[in-house]
């Protein structure tokens, strides 16, 4: 919302300074975007006075005049042919900017006199076109500051513009009277009176008005308008013209340029008709639908049905409250109109304007709400104005419907309002500010104006009174917390873990990534998800229409773009949510690691070598072991998917799947476009049970003294049997003696079947015995020993490697 | 005896490898050695000779020995500096590689944030992202008609059509959660809520998720200036200096009186100072929580009363942090992970500081 100081002043009685007004308007919530003042540019300029002016001894056009300024007398060359004696003009000194010539002045020598300054034509000053001479001001003083000249004389020279961004509850600051009211009840000022007019009509309206019945209960409560006949629709005046301009609309006719002022000045958009155009009466009723609309953007528009329009018997010629039609608009032409001011129902507006998707001053505030009581009074006061401007003679006021009843009030508790704000404005005080923005208060029921739609409670009436009192002079108060001593801790157990799990794996050597929650539908179908219940009504990409399924096509797809990038090697993680369907809820914490490329660079220790499952596997269980996963859970083959068929495990406890981790799937690579080998590992944060116990208090540590003795083991076995069932079987030889089982080799491949067999391999155990009573003798040990091998060639089907 | 004494630590000294000193040794000191041989003599000598021989002898036995000893670890050192002048290795080789992970500064932030609102006694709420439109909307006093849920800004999920239920929406504030937290845990309460919220944006600076906070306090007298102690005392922490605050009045529908709220700052040769100078930043809206929201989420207005506030994580951090550009938060890039990103165990805390 754009409007000029001297627009405001039309409403406000004021000296406040610009940057005062300024500063006011953003603290009451009317928030300055931009004040644009043209006296900056003229800052500095004085005024002077030409003492004696004769001719240049070396040029018949130039003459050297000797010029009266607030530091003295001056030489100035000037070749304006209204430079003489006598007259006061505008001095642009050494080292001064001259806007309109864009340079810095210097002393000159001009045809060998020297010049020291200039006088200044209005182009030169960019106050106007014109360029004949310098200026020659009718008053003034020497030394004045020009720009003080003007604000006393040519105030709309120097009239800033200010531009502020409107809420949408401040349906009223959409006219320059509503801002003035907030100013006036800040005190900067006094609202001026708007004037009260009822101009008579000499003539009965040839036009009647009709609201449909089906549009008078919601959509259009309100319809007034006359005709008024013999206009001549001239340009409006200049000094409307450059108010409309300032705000940057175009002057098109007088009768537009009113329409567009009333709507500005005073928030009550208004619609005229060329009575030449319209036939028979005005019906405002709901479009049947498909119907087409010429408006006047010039473009046209197809109805849909139950659109509020205004038809006369040709049909559709204006969209209510929105916009005009092109076929009855006025135009320099138009010698019989119709005034139209009429109160529509913001919903309904909006509805139409959202659908049609016109946007027009008209709909801005009617969606927002104008002030349904000064349907009429607006009526009149452009009537008089019409009259004003274009002459002409008025019917009287036709009309259908009837102001909508907005009475209501709402308890005014001052000492609610100090609890609230936090600050101390007395009751007086409080009652004042809302009297001045046209409450009206009985005992302490406020009610507002009718120009306020947006007060709805009590609450609003706190908001207007902080608000006025000016939050800018809050002074922070402490607020303790609820409980003294030391805090209790605020985080819950699986945000704690959450946490962990996020840098334990930072620690491992991964990069955090934050990717978006919203997916491609194909990578989400790689992932198990892309169902339509995931699936976006309003994307705003090909690229997210899904919420993820899983973070690692995230993680890939991130993966790809550094490959992209010539980065082949990464470590990439995140922890964050996925989507298993679409309520609320059906939401989990992943936790996502991906391995991509080699393990390292290459070096001269030979640490370049591909990634693999393993890598994955260690990485997890450090995480697993740092948020606490109980040690013992299964790794099966229940795989989804995206994973390795083969190079692939899950770590469940029963049915409770806590991890996968392994190869990503060749297929998913090369639909993700990422060159392998890549590994990873998925966690479900939610799915790791708590440990159980209470207490920080750990148990005792079961340590001996006694030797501990280390056997090797190696068996022959399938190739496809896993070494978690030899170890399992070792520990299983004797549980109170053996500690751990640790796979120490394995020997696979053709070269191991060269030796073993066809589909055999060997995997060597280490085990570890720890006496609790006495040292083993070798005897024992031998008795252990002969128990692992039957234990784990029995449980593997192999037989001890000879 | 003087004799003996010159002859054994010439050579002693004269000697240059092990095999020869411990043949010296032999000579001298062992079984059938010159001076075993003199101390067995001393048998035959009369007490008064003994004495003084045998000092005598002892005397010199221990001299050759030390001096023995002396060249043998001399020997020992000039051998084993010959072994390490052949030992040399390039150090300026590289180790071998480690990798080096970083915390994404989404959530450097969020634990800093978290951190300081621990300190003033709040607790961490969370909530569902993809939300039910009254929990996103009809209980934060958002009519059906604001433009807010009408307009492009909201991502709805697909309904399918046999499902009468409006669209789930996906959530387009941490707001969501105040009404959550309330039903949860009603008054008095003091949380904060971080997290991602999404919003049909895609522009320089906007993309269509980002990180907000809520906060959110409610007791039997909370006021707005309280709230404004809460949010200078906020951004101090964070940003490490003395902040002040300016309250505009503006306008959400869920607070009332409602205001925007600007951190001082100044532009110093295009480097925004934050905490100093007599400029004005925007970094949030925030307001007393309104009466129907209060309700909305099982709370009397008449008893209680409370601030709300909503604040962008992601811009914090990059001011905080200088960080230009939103939009790659979300793209990944190594390089910029690895430059904005932070070391895992720079867990921020009150104690242990927030600046990193």
């Amino acid at each position: 919302m754009k409007f000029t100081l001297s627009w405001l002043k039309e409403h406000l009685e004021t000296d406040a300074k610009i940057e005062d007004i300024a500063d006011a308007l953003t603290d009451l919530g009317l928030e300055v975007e931009e004040v644009v003042n043209p006296a900056e540019r003229l800052a500095g300029f004085t005024l002077a006075k030409v003492t004696a002016a004769s001719q240049h001894p070396d040029a018949d056009r130039l003459r050297v005049c000797t010029v009266a300024t607030d530091e003295g007398e001056r030489q100035i060359v000037c070749g304006a042919p209204n430079a003489r004696e006598g007259i006061t003009v505008v001095l642009c000194k050494p080292g001064d900017y001259v806007p309109g010539l864009d340079i810095t002045l210097s002393v000159g020598k001009i045809r060998g006199v020297e010049s020291h300054g200039m006088m200044a034509s209005e182009r030169e000053l960019e106050l106007s076109d014109e360029h004949n001479g310098i200026i020659e001001l009718p008053s003034g003083e020497v030394g004045q500051l020009f720009t003080d000249w003007l604000a006393q004389n040519r105030p709309e020279a120097v009239d800033p513009i200010i531009d502020i961004s409107i809420t949408p509850n401040r349906p009223d600051a959409l006219g320059v009277r509503g801002i003035a009211r907030d100013l006036a009840a800040r005190g900067l000022g006094t609202l001026k009176p708007l004037a009260e007019t009822v101009v008579p009509g000499t003539f009965d309206s040839p036009v009647a008005v009709r609201i449909a019945d089906a549009l008078k209960q919601k959509g259009a409560p309100l319809f007034a308008g006359r005709v008024i006949r013999g206009v001549k629709n001239g340009p409006s005046p200049a000094w409307m013209q450059k108010r409309l301009r300032a705000i940057g609309l175009r002057p098109i006719s007088a009768l537009v340029d009113i329409t567009n002022y009333f709507t500005y000045d005073l928030n009550r958009p208004l619609h005229v008709f060329d009575m030449a155009k319209v036939t028979g009466d005005l019906v405002i009723k709901p479009a049947e639908g498909g119907e087409r609309f010429a408006a006047l953007d010039e473009k046209s528009y197809s109805l849909r049905a139950g659109d509020m329009v205004i038809c006369d018997d040709a049909g559709v010629e204006s969209l209510a409250g929105i916009m005009g039609g092109q076929s009855s608009g006025v135009d320099e032409d138009t010698v019989d109109l119709f005034l139209e001011s009429a109160y529509w129902d913001p919903i309904t507006i909006a509805a139409t304007g959202r659908a049609l998707k016109i946007n027009s001053d008209a709909r801005y505030r009617f969606e927002r709400g104008v002030d349904p009581a000064f349907t009429r009074p607006g009526l009149e006061l452009a009537t008089q104005m019409v009259l004003d401007l274009c002459g002409g003679e008025p019917s009287h006021v036709v009309q259908d419907g009837a102001v909508p009843d907005t009475q209501r009030a709402y308890r005014l508790d001052t000492a609610r309002v100090v609890s609230l704000v936090g600050m101390e404005i007395p009751e007086a005080t409080q009652r004042e500010t809302l009297t001045a923005l046209g409450f009206a208060l009985d005992g302490d029921m406020a009610s507002p104006p009718s120009w306020r739609p947006d007060v709805r409670g009590e609450a609003d009436l706190v908001e207007e009174v902080a608000r006025i009192a000016s939050l800018t002079r809050l002074q922070a108060t402490p607020m303790a917390r609820e409980t003294t001593g030391v805090p209790e801790p605020i985080l819950t157990p699986l945000q704690t873990r959450t946490g962990m799990a996020r840098r334990t794996i930072a620690t491992l050597g991964y990069n955090e990534c934050v990717t978006y929650s919203f997916i491609d539908g194909a990578a989400a179908a790689l992932f198990g998800g892309g169902s339509d219940a995931t699936r976006l009504e309003n994307p705003i990409s090909s690229e997210m229409t899904h919420m993820r399924p899983d973070l690692l096509p995230g993680l890939l797809q991130a993966a790809a773009r550094n490959q992209a990038r010539g980065f082949a090697d990464l470590a990439l993680f995140e922890v964050g949510p996925a989507f298993q369907g679409g309520e609320p809820g059906e939401q989990v914490i992943q936790a996502s690691g991906l391995l991509v490329g080699q393990a390292g660079p290459r070096d001269p220790w030979g640490s370049r070598r591909p990634v693999d499952l393993y890598d994955a596997k260690a990485d997890l269980e450090a995480v697993l072991g740092a948020i606490g996963a109980p040690a013992r859970a299964q790794i099966n083959r229940k795989l989804d998917g995206w994973w390795h068929p083969g190079r692939a495990g899950t770590l469940a406890l029963g049915p409770n799947v806590m991890a996968s981790f392994g190869e990503i799937h060749p297929k998913i690579l090369r639909e993700m476009d990422v060159k392998g080998p890549a590994v990873a590992f998925t966690i479900w944060l939610e799915n790791v049970p708590f440990p159980k116990k209470k207490g920080a208090a750990r148990p005792a540590l079961g340590s001996s003294d006694l030797q501990a003795v280390e056997r090797d083991f190696a068996f022959v076995v399938d190739a496809q049997v896993e070494a978690i069932t030899a170890v399992n079987a070792a520990l299983g030889a004797d549980k109170k003696l053996i500690e751990s089982v640790q796979v120490f080799d394995q020997f696979t491949g053709p070269k191991a079947e060269a030796q073993m067999g066809a589909g055999k391999k060997s995997i060597a155990l280490s085990v570890r015995l720890q006496p609790r009573d006495a040292t083993l003798t070798e005897a024992e040990i031998e008795t252990v020993s002969g128990k692992i091998v039957d234990k784990v060639s029995k449980a593997t089907g192999g037989s001890l490697r000879s | 005896m003087q004799e003996l004494r010159d002859k054994y630590l010439t050579a002693v000294a004269e000697t240059s490898d092990e095999g020869a000193l411990e043949e010296i040794r032999l000579a001298a000191l062992g079984k059938k050695g010159e001076i075993s041989l003199k101390m067995r003599e001393l048998g035959k000598m009369s007490p008064e000779e003994r004495q003084s021989t045998g000092k005598a002898l002892n005397l010199l036995k221990d001299e050759i020995d030390a001096a023995l000893r002396a060249k043998k670890a001399a020997l020992a050192d000039a051998a084993l500096d010959a072994r390490l002048r052949e030992e040399w290795l390039d150090v300026t080789l590289p180790g071998r590689p480690r990798r080096a992970g970083t915390i994404h500064p989404v959530s450097q932030v969020m634990d800093e944030v978290t951190a300081i609102f621990a300190d003033m006694g709040f607790a961490v709420a969370e909530g569902p992202q993809i939300e039910d439109d009254w929990h996103n909307f009809d209980a934060l006093n958002i009519a059906p008609e604001h433009p807010a849920r009408q307009e492009h800004d909201t991502f709805f999920m697909h309904r399918a059509e046999d499902d009468p239920r409006p669209p789930h929406v996906l959530r387009t504030h941490t707001s969501p959660v105040q009404i959550r937290a309330m039903l949860d845990q009603g008054a008095p309460i003091r949380v904060i809520a971080p997290g991602r919220v999404y919003r049909m944006d895609m522009d320089q600076t906007h993309t269509p998720m980002f990180h907000q906070i809520e906060g959110m306090a409610i007791g039997r007298d909370i006021s707005m200036a309280n709230l404004k102690w809460v949010l200078e005392e906020f951004f101090s922490a964070y940003f490490g200096i003395k902040v002040k605050t300016r309250f505009r009045a503006s306008h959400f529908p869920f607070t009332e009186p409602s205001a925007e709220v600007d951190i001082q700052c100044s532009w110093v040769d295009g480097q925004l100072r934050i905490g100093e100078g007599d400029g004005w930043m925007e970094v949030l809206g925030s307001g007393m929580m309104h009466p129907k929201v209060l309700q909305s989420g099982g709370i009397d207005p008449s008893e209680w009363q409370g601030f709300a506030f909503g604040m962008g994580i992601d811009r914090i951090a990059m001011l905080k942090y200088g960080i230009p550009d939103l939009r790659a938060f979300f793209e990944s890039d190594l390089r910029w992970l690895k430059h904005y990103g932070f070391n895992p165990l720079e867990l921020p805390t009150v104690f242990g500081g927030l600046n990193r």
